[in-house]
């Protein structure tokens, strides 16, 4: 194999005037945590309304739901992306357009957005099965304690339900963090767009994504470690899972 | 909002579009679903096999496909089969390798890694005593595999499979970051020529939407048909 490595690349500056090579990729895993933080905070937030409405009684609301998720579920991340950035601004009012087009950070509010609402249909699948595998009677025995459906929903079914759904949900969270590199399209430069840029300005291909890979991994490490002990911490007495 | 929409735009590109576009994004994801599910029943076997360092090996092999993002990986493959190439043939520079060839290779390897999980869970699905049945009938390993094992575990894992396929479907619109000319490159590629993003990527949008929509109603209609009953 007739390459050069050059392992000692990641110390040398880079030609952006921001410090190393390595500290080019640090900002790229640092704008790739953000931008998947923002976006697990809206999927968690419209997830949990549009898979609490699936499971409501009332016809209306688990339509909605049902076209939600299977609106955002049917498109590539890709192509809900360009819609968000491309095509949203042209069909909106000439003044709101042209706003959003001209503001700062544009590709990472875009990013947060779209995978948040990407995100969101997944998590709403994963919780209304987490709601629906809880036995009848905790639903019947709230409505029996003369709880409305928000105070039942509240006190009773979502703390079980999110519980459950816990392992289904770190990979979830996951998965968005992974997602942040679609982003690439749009222009963000996250970890993965940054080791793109590093390969274009120095030619060392492997040596770049080699450090992409071990960074992703890294925060792979990490979250499912974290999110082991938060199981731990959570798990309901009685159940298989549980002390 | 609508007032200059052009639906001409669109018309006009339908034949490169589909012809150009489509068969490939439809090409790629046939050949790496069947791709990706030999090497994923393969990786699951030796999973199961027993053996501790080959299904280590195969365990390995999983966890790191699916802790990378698939633009990440897609890159990697990108950059990385020319050399493999001229390493595998012992040709003095590194090969060129088509555009085809390399996201086939990049997708293959990396949906078989979601496709073993599917197929361990298929093949965990089949009771302890068929296999046990299918020795004491005198058939090998292989045998058992072939005629008792696998079968029911790819029926039972159909509808998996199928939806994991539509989700490979819509993540060939990935090669996008590669300039390749798939259904969403044919579209991205007409927009910024005709300066039309708006059609080009609403009528995208809606053709993945469709395609996706349709498939998934088959697969559920599917599932229902085909379940064993017990």
């Amino acid at each position: 194999m007739n390459y050069n490595w050059n392992w000692g690349i990641f110390f040398q500056p880079n030609p952006m005037g921001t410090g190393t090579y390595l500290d080019l990729l640090l900002s790229g895993l640092a704008l790739t945590l953000k931008t998947a933080a923002l976006a697990w905070i809206i999927a968690l937030v419209t997830g949990s309304v549009v898979g609490v409405m699936r499971t409501l009684p009332s016809r209306g609301a688990y339509w909605f739901g049902f076209c939600y998720v299977e609106f955002f579920r049917n498109m590539p991340l890709l192509v809900q992306l360009f819609l968000w950035f491309f095509v949203l601004p042209e069909l909106l009012p000439k003044e709101a357009g042209l706003w959003l087009k001209q503001l700062p950070n544009a590709p990472f509010w875009t990013a947060a957005i779209g995978i948040g609402f990407f995100m969101s249909a997944r998590v709403a699948v994963q919780l209304q099965a987490g709601i629906g595998s809880l036995p009848r009677g905790q639903r019947m025995a709230a409505t029996a304690l003369g709880l409305t459906t928000v105070q039942g929903y509240r006190y009773v079914l979502l703390p079980m339900a999110f519980r459950i759904i816990l392992p289904p949900l770190t990979s979830e969270f996951l998965n968005t963090i992974k997602n942040t590199a679609v982003a690439i399209t749009i222009g963000l430069l996250e970890l993965t767009g940054q080791a793109r840029s590093m390969q274009e300005f120095s030619f060392q291909v492997f040596e770049a994504f080699t450090a992409a890979t071990i960074l992703y991994l890294l925060v792979n490490a990490v979250v499912v470690t974290a999110m082991r002990f938060l199981e731990r911490y959570v798990a309901i007495p009685g159940y298989i899972t549980g002390k | 909002m609508f007032s200059n929409f052009d639906f001409d735009v669109i018309v006009r590109a339908l034949p490169y579009l589909f012809y150009e576009g489509m068969s490939f994004t439809v090409m790629l994801t046939a050949l790496s679903a069947a791709g990706g599910l030999i090497f994923g029943t393969a990786i699951a076997l030796m999973r199961l096999s027993g053996y501790k360092t080959l299904g280590r090996i195969a365990g390995l092999y999983v966890d790191f496909m699916r802790s990378l993002p698939l633009v990440l990986v897609i890159f990697w493959f990108y950059f990385l089969v020319p050399y493999i190439g001229q390493w595998v043939t012992g040709a003095s520079r590194p090969i060129t390798v088509g555009a085809f060839a390399s996201s086939l290779i990049t997708f293959i390897m990396f949906e078989a890694a979601y496709f073993s999980e599917i197929m361990r869970a298929g093949i965990q699905s089949i009771s302890r005593g068929q296999p046990a049945a299918a020795s004491a009938l005198g058939l090998s390993y292989a045998q058992t595999m072939r005629y008792v094992v696998l079968p029911q575990a790819f029926r039972n894992m159909l509808p998996v499979l199928l939806t994991q396929t539509i989700v490979l479907f819509q993540d060939t619109s990935l090669v996008y970051v590669l300039s390749i000319t798939d259904f969403l490159g044919a579209a991205s590629k007409v927009a910024q020529r005709d300066g039309r993003l708006v059609e080009m990527y609403l009528f995208a949008a809606v053709v993945y939407f469709t395609i996706s929509c349709v498939a998934s109603f088959g697969v559920r209609r599917l599932q229902s048909r085909i379940a064993i009953l017990r």
